[in-house]
């Protein structure tokens, strides 16, 4: 045994490699492959690049009024010197907004708060969902059915018409609407982890782990919880791309971050009389718009697929 | 050892080991005594009686074997042992005497300090039976901190040293491994190292090698039976394995439909059957240099544990009872009685009552 066990670690040693690979990792790989998911992984980074470095990279402050300080109008065109606009008019490549302000720097500002809207609802949507979601799919029963309930009741009403009607009691405003689309996507996640605990509660490690006398909580959060954490993953991503849709969505009806916040939403919501007269003032929020949940929703696709559990042991 | 053939194998072990299995007459209180358990599920189709009235004696540092076939009730008793009935099955009734203590009063969280401590379990399907989001040495470290509260460095080098103890190669390394990245053998030796990390004073090991290939068993096997003796604790086998029940058990009981229907020493069990189930079960091995155009089966299959038949559960496929032509195996249920110092049986064949005479009461 003792020769065996030897020469097996010579033959280790010697380029049987044994290098461990933890799913995760293979996971990153395999997301490595998928060019759409790296296409959205690509616009995500230069987006958080963009929100942290807003301050710097942005030509003018957001809020300030250019009356007085340059020879602009109200609504301008984009003047960019590179497409022939004179030299000696101030360059702004995405025009002036309706209260003489540089609507370029004002999409970096809104980047910001965008991806923060995005995480911060959907991170608060997953806590508690989460939890909520993990007790009842443990737990079973009378648990089960009380949370499962509540949940039923909040996914009976339109996400968008309760988030306002949420924010209708709580008074209008960033904070508040944050707060309303972080309630509004609760069930979601809670249905996501409750029928991946479900699934995962079954398997044999779970009765190992009890049977070495691991309580209720370790058992639920430090070894069901990691094997669950898949579809939650998807979920959250595609998540983002929606909670952002829906706080620009707030914002645009006025219920969201108020004037003067460089916000998507309310910078659509502000121009919105002027898509004939000022195009570009509707065009760049309502791009980036997009282009911020497109970004989202190829991530979560790609996560999707390779995160799969079908394809876990076939490709490495 | 590896390349020899099963039945060979049974009785060369058997032969091999009988000086070294000195049957010791315990004196001694048994270290776990089960009374009349009954683990019940409460279906939609109706009651299932998985174990119906099982009564196990097993002392300190004995292997006891428990034999049948699939659905006969063998890991529900294990799982019973271990408090691990989950709706809708419930423990109806009986004892199970641990050290003195009944495991059926303690609380859950009394009984999540003996498990993995003093009893603890191993699976039968190894690769399953580990997470796979987690490297395997902190697995094994999990236990020293559930139940030593060992701080994450220190319960890592248990954990590789116990790595290297199970036979592991390069412990540092494979304890690194995740659990897709082991083969069943080796993801067995983890699940061994897990179990007997404590030094526990009952393993219950529920078919430890039915999901290994043959060579792997005889190795697994071997390192159960050292192991065993170094940290000396009794081990419940469970098994449909005769080979295995040769070469490690001391005693065994043979379950049919959730109850125990032959109970000896291994060496009787192979030498002189009584019951007829255990007399099919044996007759069912191939035997090696024996030219037989047909095996021996058991006609019919295990009963529905809904709807089991009045008397004598294996009654429908008892070929002794048409022999005989007994008519009381359908009627009345035979008891467990002792038929000869120290070995078991539940069959009319050797029981009398007032008014019925068995016909094989004095032979045997």
């Amino acid at each position: 045994m003792t020769d065996k066990t030897a020469n097996l670690a010579n033959l280790d040693k010697e380029g049987l490699s044994l290098k461990s690979v933890s799913l995760w990792q293979i996971t990153w790989r395999r997301l490595f492959k998928r060019k759409s998911a790296l296409l959205g992984l690509g616009i995500l980074i230069v987006l958080v690049f963009i929100a942290l470095t807003a301050q710097w990279i942005s030509p003018y402050d957001p809020y300030q009024v250019l009356i007085g300080i340059e020879d602009v109008d109200m609504r301008q065109a984009p003047c960019i010197h590179l497409l022939g606009c004179p030299k000696d008019q101030p360059q702004h490549i995405m025009g002036i907004d309706g209260n003489v302000r540089d609507q370029f720097s004002r999409l970096l500002y809104g980047t910001r708060l965008s991806l923060m809207v995005g995480l911060t609802t959907v991170s608060f949507a997953i806590i508690i969902g989460t939890i909520l979601g993990a007790l009842s799919g443990y737990f079973g029963g009378w648990v089960d059915n009380t949370i499962m309930r509540v949940m039923d009741v909040l996914l009976a009403f339109p996400s968008l018409l309760l988030a306002i009607a949420i924010v209708t009691v709580l008074g209008p405003g960033l904070i508040n609407a944050l707060l309303a689309i972080g309630i509004v996507s609760i069930p979601a996640y809670a249905r996501v982890v409750r029928s991946s605990v479900l699934s995962v509660r079954e398997m044999d490690y779970v009765s190992a782990t009890r049977a070495l006398g691991g309580n209720n909580f370790d058992i639920l959060f430090k070894r069901i919880m990691p094997n669950a954490l898949t579809p939650l993953i998807v979920q959250g991503t595609l998540g983002i791309a929606t909670a952002i849709l829906d706080a620009a969505a707030l914002s645009f009806l006025g219920l969201g971050a108020q004037p003067p916040t460089p916000e998507w939403g309310q910078m659509l919501s502000a121009e919105r009389n002027q898509v004939f007269t000022a195009p570009h003032l509707v065009f760049y929020p309502g791009f980036a718009i997009m282009t911020t949940v497109l970004a989202f929703n190829l991530l979560g696709d790609g996560l999707r697929d390779a995160l799969d559990p079908r394809l876990a042991h076939t490709s490495k | 050892m590896a390349c020899e053939t099963h039945l060979t194998r049974v009785w060369l072990i058997l032969v091999s080991n009988e000086v070294e299995r000195v049957v010791t007459k315990n004196n001694a209180a048994p270290l776990l005594e089960i009374k009349h358990l009954k683990t019940h599920f409460f279906t939609e189709d109706g009651v299932v009686r998985a174990v119906d009235g099982v009564d196990l004696q097993v002392f300190p540092g004995e292997v006891v074997g428990l034999v049948g076939e699939s659905g006969c009730g063998k890991s529900v008793t294990s799982l019973s042992i271990m408090q691990l009935i989950s709706a809708p099955g419930k423990i109806v009734a009986g004892e199970i005497t641990f050290e003195g203590q009944n495991l059926l009063e303690l609380s859950e969280k009394e009984m999540m300090k003996i498990r993995g401590d003093r009893i603890s379990m191993i699976f039968q399907q190894p690769q399953t039976s580990l997470n796979p989001v987690f490297q395997a040495g902190d697995q094994v470290a999990e236990v020293f901190r559930i139940h030593q509260k060992l701080q994450d460095e220190e319960a890592w080098e248990q954990a590789v040293e116990l790595f290297r103890m199970v036979g592991i190669p390069a412990p540092e390394r494979r304890a690194k491994s995740y659990p897709h990245e082991m083969s069943g053998g080796m993801a067995q030796r983890v699940m061994i190292a897990m179990a007997l990390a404590l030094r526990p004073n009952l393993l219950v090991a529920d078919e430890p090698t039915t999901a290994l290939d043959v060579t792997i068993q005889a190795q697994i096997i071997q390192l159960i039976q050292d192991l065993r003796k170094e940290v000396g604790a009794a081990v419940i086998l469970i098994t449909h394995d005769l080979g295995v029940v040769a070469e490690m058990a001391e005693r065994v009981a043979v379950m049919y439909a959730g109850q125990i229907v032959e109970m000896t020493d291994v060496i009787s069990l192979f030498d002189k059957t009584f019951h007829p189930y255990t007399q099919g079960l044996i007759g069912s091995i191939p035997v090696l240099g024996k030219v037989k155009e047909r095996l021996e089966v058991i006609p019919g299959s295990v009963p529905n544990l809904v709807d089991l038949p009045p008397g004598c559960r294996f009654a429908p496929r008892c070929r002794a009872r048409m022999e005989y032509g007994l008519d009381l195996c359908t009627k009345v249920e035979p008891q467990l009685i002792e038929y000869q110092p120290g070995h078991q049986v539940r069959c009319w064949l050797y029981q009398d009552t007032e008014e019925y005479k068995a016909p094989l009461k004095d032979r045997g």
